[in-house]
């Protein structure tokens, strides 16, 4: 009796649902959020969590985000517990058994990639450490093609009726990602060896991709705001070692960077990080455009 | 003895293994050969096949920027299922003009935990929380409180679903009450060091019992939660477990968005009947039911919604009560109501100032019961609370915090530092 009162309210939650509906996609940073409706089209609807303007650590579990998690068939996040501290509340009071860690709508890019600065040591001590590694994948362009393959078959796995569209997508995204890769990876050339300061340690992915070369980090440890006395260090190394530029984050407080470089008559230049972080970052291939115009103008 | 074993054996297979040879024909032979022949043949284009793919994907690698990974495999290990553990530790140097010891609030009977802490040096509730997955249908979480004396409580231990459709999520244990906005929170999560008042007089800081909970979140595009508890009312304002150990009961509803990009808000609205039998406080005696209703509002800002450099948290509360029953043997129905409204500001990173004022009111009281507790002697009791903080990390916090207080009959002046620390698994954090 119960099964059969069972299935007649299954039955009529499919009926009443339309033929066929969108995907809910609940991106937790902008870039995925781009990376998404590139794979998806009209056939995902998505709600991005953050803005380029947020620093992804640090987001508070937001009534709005609890209501807009509850409604998704899939999250994709960076992983690399890069959220967590705000998005394990978010899927728990969102009631959602679909995307719930380790299910299929789950998503975390991370996982895709290998990833970087993995700690050789776990303690609290040496700062806001990620024990999987770094969680900025996405300052590598490389990294996005990755976690596309993967994200489009997820897509797949979890609405096989529209499977021809992602795949469809997926291989015109493919072809335009790789053309502007050789394109990025042209203009990119002259900055191979360039020496350069970050503010945070976020940008590991993208020194490693276009051949930079890091010389400080303003930041004492990761996610630990400058101190004086560690900018006096930093000072002192960039006399050694000039660099050609300090970088930031869209996000990031200016102070440090304009500090450091007003003392060593080097521009401190901010990096939109993610779709949206600057006026012109407006989607994932401008996120690289403006990127590399950036350096190349810090470079020069 | 095994050399002549197996030179036996060698030689009885030997044996076997001609004699069909002489027994077969010459075409038999031949067509054995053609057989290995063929098998040879197929055998070779099989290797010649992989030979090819094996050097297709060695050519087709280095296209890849950077190969997937194979996922980790975890290593076996009896402790590979651990739960996760946290530890809060907290500590305080307290200075008052009063004995803390003998504060009182005018007007009403306290529970035991709504006093003030001791003066001096001393050890706050340690809280020790283990959390982990039972299943794919449930979550479990434990959390004891051990007191600076020793004493070990059970503050919270509940299951709690994971996997309900439509919405849903349900809860059975020991728990704090969904009600009003600070109740559910764990006291180390608070922005200030204590309770305010109306908390204080009204829930002996929180509300906390045995008992089942459901909850509805709607499918709305904004938040909109429901809930509803049912209660052993063993817990003050409650007491004795009265109505076979089943008789108090609390809803509440949730609503909740972003304004814009920078500022959001969470308002709620809850009520909490309690029954008490024999409930002492002090040795003074309440038979009756008590009704709580609290309205609640919580604003949040942050520069482009990045808290990071500064933010402000707006918090107020209002709470409305009446007690029906018999106070020491007196006959009583009275009501009451309190509030308390609160600002947290973070000027720089790491560094917060706050200001709470809180008031009550409460009726006056029977003849009979004139110069008890519940007599207020004409006296609304408020406080008024500055707090200055710094955390080290997200981890590490310092507090000092000033009350001037004019709760009791004798206004009282408090000054409090304490340290709060967080160690082990990373929580996340409610808003």
């Amino acid at each position: 009796m119960r099964n059969l009162f069972l299935a007649a309210v299954i039955a009529g939650a499919t009926l009443t649902q339309p033929a066929h509906a969108a995907l809910n996609v609940f991106a937790c940073e902008p870039e995925w959020g781009a990376l998404a409706l590139e794979l998806g089209g009209d056939n995902v609807s998505i709600y991005t969590a953050t803005t380029g303007l947020q620093d992804p650590h640090q987001v508070q579990a937001r009534p709005s985000l609890i209501a807009k998690a509850r409604a998704a068939d899939i999250t994709v996040c960076t992983g690399a517990e890069l959220e967590t501290a705000w998005l394990p509340m978010v899927v728990q009071k969102s009631a959602n058994a679909n995307i719930k860690a380790g299910s299929s709508g789950s998503f975390e890019a991370a996982s895709f990639v290998r990833l970087l600065d993995v700690p050789a040591k776990l303690d609290r001590a040496e700062g806001d450490v990620h024990p999987a590694g770094n969680p900025h994948i996405q300052t590598d362009a490389r990294n996005i093609l990755i976690v596309a393959k993967a994200l489009s078959a997820r897509f797949v796995l979890l609405d096989a009726a529209s499977a021809p569209v992602y795949e469809q997508r997926l291989a015109d995204f493919t072809s335009r990602w790789t053309a502007s890769l050789a394109k990025w990876e042209a203009a990119a050339a002259p900055l191979k060896g360039t020496p350069i300061a970050v503010q945070h340690a976020g940008w590991v992915y993208m020194i490693n991709w276009l051949g930079l070369k890091q010389i400080a980090i303003l930041e004492p440890k990761p996610g630990v705001p400058a101190s004086s006395g560690h900018l006096a260090q930093v000072l002192t190394t960039l006399e050694r070692q000039p660099v050609k530029m300090i970088i930031r984050a869209a996000y990031q407080s200016d102070r440090a960077s304009q500090f450091i470089g007003e003392r060593t008559k080097t521009p401190a230049i901010i990096l939109p990080f993610t779709v949206g972080g600057t006026d012109e970052a407006k989607d994932l291939f401008s996120l690289y455009d403006d990127t590399l115009k950036r350096l190349l103008a810090g470079a020069k | 003895m095994r050399v002549i074993a197996s030179t036996l054996c060698a030689v009885a297979l030997g044996l076997t293994a001609i004699q069909p040879v002489y027994a077969a024909s010459d075409e038999a032979i031949a067509a054995l050969r053609q057989e290995m022949k063929a098998l040879r043949g197929d055998y070779e284009s099989k290797i010649q096949d992989l030979e090819r793919r094996l050097q297709q994907a060695e050519q087709r690698t280095p296209v890849q920027p950077d190969p997937v990974p194979p996922p980790p495999s975890a290593p076996s290990s009896p402790s590979a299922f651990n739960p996760a553990i946290s530890v809060i530790l907290n500590g305080s140097y307290a200075m008052s003009r009063n004995d803390p010891g003998a504060a009182t609030v005018a007007g009403f009977a306290l529970g035991e935990e709504a006093g003030r802490g001791d003066r001096g040096f001393s050890l706050g509730e340690s809280e020790v929380a283990i959390s982990a997955n039972v299943d794919q249908e449930f979550f479990a979480n434990l959390i004891v409180a051990i007191g600076g004396d020793g004493a070990i409580g059970v503050e919270e231990g509940y299951i709690q679903t994971t996997n309900l459709p439509w919405g849903f999520t349900a809860k059975a244990g020991r728990f704090f009450s969904g009600i009003g906005y600070l109740n559910e929170k764990h006291a180390h999560t608070w922005e200030f060091s204590d309770a305010p008042l109306p908390y204080r007089a009204m829930l002996e800081n929180q509300y906390g019992d045995d008992g089942v909970e459901l909850r509805w979140l709607a499918p709305t595009d904004f938040f909109l939660e429901f809930g509803a508890e049912w209660f052993r009312g063993d817990a003050f304002p409650a007491g004795g477990a009265d109505d076979n150990g089943a008789g108090t009961v609390a809803a509440f509803v949730h609503a909740g968005d972003d304004i814009d990009e920078s500022s959001s808000f969470l308002a709620g609205l809850s009520y909490l009947r309690t029954k008490a039998l024999d409930r002492d406080t002090s040795g003074d005696i309440f038979t009756g039911s008590d009704d709580l209703a609290i309205a609640s509002l919580v604003y949040k800002w942050a520069p482009d919604g990045n808290p990071v450099q500064t933010n402000v948290t707006l918090t107020g509360e209002y709470f409305f009560g009446r007690e029906d029953g018999s106070f020491n043997g007196v006959p009583v129905d009275y009501e009451r109501s309190g509030f308390y409204v609160q600002g947290v500001y973070q000027f720089i990173p790491g560094w917060r100032i706050g200001v709470r004022y809180a008031g009550l009111e409460t009726d006056d009281v029977p003849v009979l019961l004139a110069g008890s507790v519940l007599d207020d002697f004409g006296y609304s009791p408020q406080a008024i609370t500055a707090l200055l903080e710094y955390r080290t990390s997200e981890f590490g916090r310092f507090r000092a915090q000033y009350t001037r207080d004019d709760a009791g009959l004798e206004p009282d002046d408090e000054l409090v530092f304490t340290y709060t620390v967080s160690i082990g698994a990373h929580g996340a954090h409610s808003f």
